[in-house]
């Protein structure tokens, strides 16, 4: 009985010894963090690499080297360069409309007003939900023939025979090629433009509210104050907002392929939708995996140079 | 005539009266200090007089113009922060011609002259093309100084702009400030809870609590004859040694409170017995705590011994002090406001 004691104190304090040694500690709780990006960043992106430059493809798995024989097969096919076009557009546009955007909600939300937490909420909203779940809730909304927003259109008196909008009671938005497009950066604005506002709003919070009251007593209008106090300060903030919704934006997939499958044609057509096609339904594996890599730099750099950026904005 | 008139203003946040009626006038070319401990509403005021803040009742008058409701732009006020907020992303010379801009109608070259004589006041001509963060902050306080005095304000605010500095530098500013500020006899609020400042720097001084002036007056009027009890004991250092009598409270300050030995030559002194419990020692002056009996019970008093006076204390005995008795003050032991003195 004595005995059992003494092991269970002895044996307590050998725990103790071991949980008390950083050493031990750091490594083992580093671990699952490790495994991690090993098994599911770096082992698919070297994957990736491997493939793209060989000959692998769904029916025939051996690994076969061919140098860049697929990145020019790629560049040479005529999808190519409107999916490019078409990537960069869409990431262009979304993201100039999505910072305006997001700062002047960013401006209205840091104000204090009744019932501001549920506007907050209800800004959260389309970054909260399912990404797929809310393209599908659009793809109802823009539908070609039952589409509530054509159905307001028609009953507003804009879409219709003989109204501004045309003759035709529908506005088929995904089946016309500028409409397509501006309903796909619509969508992705929707969704982008929570993030965005949260993140300036974080910027402007954090203004020293001195700054605010002295631009005031010195004088300055709303928009001098806005333009020349307020975003000069956001800007290294801003600088990160603009990098998450590049990125976003540019790597997305879901947006393009529930709402158009890069249709009509391939006029919506952008990268990511393009390597899935490709590689995973065409069976390309090769091919997939030289596209998605086509990213790969322009991302980077684009990450590099406005890391780069909003470190040298940074004020102290 | 004066130039800020503050008639009854009242401020509340919430079920807080941060100022609560207070009545003030400052003349033209006058150096007001509003002096209290934190959270005594002197800030508050301040920022009501700049346009910050809205009164919740009560009227301010610039210039003999009532300004309620008036944003800060249009009262031609101009004000520098405890933090100086210095715009960290403009140069020295965006951030002394921002009032300038924003004020408008006036040529680039006019604005340049003007920024570069508002800088030539301070001696900071050199740092025009730094940006704030390459400032010292002695080099801060002058920049957001400029800043302010750059329009010709009618009236100068001043909130704690010496608080930043250390403890040297705070000497020679406060004594750069009074210069200048009496060299353009500009109107100038003054804010601060260090009372060395606000005796040094001010012409008057309101001195607050809990939202209330207490006292107005000169530095001699307010330390000598100091209107009420908070007044008497929240200047000086230490501030004044109260002691309750019969019919009303007793006050004597620390430099008056002095042992027998140093009474040659001197009539009409009130003796006590001082039982002394502690000594410091601060070079140019010795504080002796001790306790003094009084119809309260033993009540804490402090004497504040010059260094002229050598006689050795010892911690643990009793002395014999004294006071003369132009050096008595009395107040009313309900209301702790100042009374005449009675027979004793």
């Amino acid at each position: 009985m004595q005995e059992s004691a003494v092991y269970e104190v002895a044996g307590r304090a050998r725990l103790r010894y071991l949980t008390d040694r950083e050493g031990l500690l750091g490594p083992l709780f580093l671990m699952p963090a490790v495994v991690y990006i090993v098994a599911l960043v770096g082992v698919p992106f070297f994957l990736a690499i491997a493939f793209s430059l060989s000959n692998v493809s769904v029916g025939d798995t051996s690994l076969n080297y061919v140098g860049l024989e697929n990145f020019r097969t790629i560049i040479r096919t005529p999808q190519f360069e409107r999916a490019l076009i078409n990537s960069v557009l869409f990431t262009v546009v979304a993201q100039a409309i999505i910072i305006v955007l997001a700062n002047i909600l960013a401006l209205i939300l840091s104000e204090d007003f009744r019932g501001k937490w549920v506007a907050r909420m209800l800004i959260m909203l389309p970054w909260a939900t399912p990404i797929a779940l809310g393209t599908i809730g659009w793809l109802w909304l823009l539908d070609s023939k039952f589409s509530p927003i054509d159905w307001v259109l028609v009953n507003v008196g804009l879409l219709g025979p003989g109204t501004l909008l045309g003759p035709r009671n529908h506005m088929t938005f995904l089946g016309r090629e500028e409409l397509a497009m501006a309903s796909v950066i619509v969508v992705h604005v929707w969704r982008m433009l929570p993030l965005s506002a949260v993140i300036l709003l974080a910027g402007l919070t954090s203004i020293d509210r001195d700054l605010l009251d002295q631009a005031e007593v010195d004088g300055a209008s709303f928009w001098r104050t806005l333009f020349q106090i307020k975003l000069p300060l956001i800007l290294p903030i801003m600088s990160i907002a603009l990098l998450f919704g590049i990125i976003f934006t540019f790597t997305d997939m879901t947006v393009v392929f529930v709402l158009t499958r890069g249709g009509p044609v391939y006029y919506t057509q952008v990268l990511p939708v393009w390597s899935f096609f490709k590689g995973i339904q065409g069976g390309a594996l090769a091919e997939g995996a030289a596209v998605a890599l086509f990213l790969f730099p322009v991302l980077l750099a684009v990450a590099i140079l406005m890391l780069r950026a909003a470190r040298r904005m940074e004020i102290t | 005539m004066a130039v800020v008139e503050i008639r009854g203003l009242t401020k509340h946040f919430g079920q807080v009266k941060a100022v609560d009626g207070v009545d003030l006038s400052i003349q033209e070319g006058e150096l007001l200090v509003i002096l209290g401990p934190s959270g005594c509403g002197k800030t508050t005021l301040m920022r009501s007089i700049a346009g910050l803040e809205q009164p919740t009742a009560g009227e301010v008058l610039i210039g003999g113009r009532v300004v309620n409701g008036l944003p800060p732009r249009a009262r031609q006020v101009a004000m520098v922060f405890q933090s100086y907020a210095l715009y960290p992303h403009m140069t020295v010379f965006n951030n002394i011609a921002f009032p300038l801009k924003a004020q408008g109608g006036m040529t680039t070259e006019a604005r340049k002259e003007k920024v570069e004589w508002a800088a030539s006041l301070l001696g900071v001509e050199h740092l025009l093309d730094r940006k704030p963060r390459q400032l010292s902050g002695g080099e801060r306080q002058r920049v957001a100084l400029c800043r302010a005095l750059v329009r010709e304000p009618t009236v100068l605010l001043l909130d704690e702009p010496l608080s930043n500095l250390d403890a040297k530098l705070r000497a020679s500013a406060r004594d750069e400030l009074q210069r200048f500020q009496r060299r353009l006899g500009i109107t100038t609020i003054f804010v601060t809870h260090d009372q060395v400042e606000a005796m040094g720097l001010g012409d008057r001084i309101a001195v607050m609590n809990q939202g209330k002036v207490r006292q107005i007056g000169t530095p001699q009027e307010i330390y000598h004859e100091s209107g009420d009890t908070f007044v008497a004991t929240f200047l000086g250092s230490p501030g004044m040694n109260l002691m309750e009598r019969e019919d009303c409270l007793l006050g004597f300050r620390p430099e008056h409170f002095l042992p027998q030995e140093a009474a040659e030559g001197r009539h009409n002194l009130t003796t006590f017995s001082l039982k002394v419990t502690r000594i410091e020692y601060l070079g140019a002056d010795r504080l002796v705590y001790g306790v003094v009996d009084s119809v309260a019970g033993e009540t804490r008093t402090v004497a504040k011994l010059p260094s002229t006076v050598t006689l050795s204390i010892e911690s643990g005995e009793s002395y014999p002090f004294f006071v003369q008795k132009q050096h008595l003050r009395f107040f009313d032991k309900a209301t702790g406001t100042r009374t005449e003195p009675n027979p004793l």
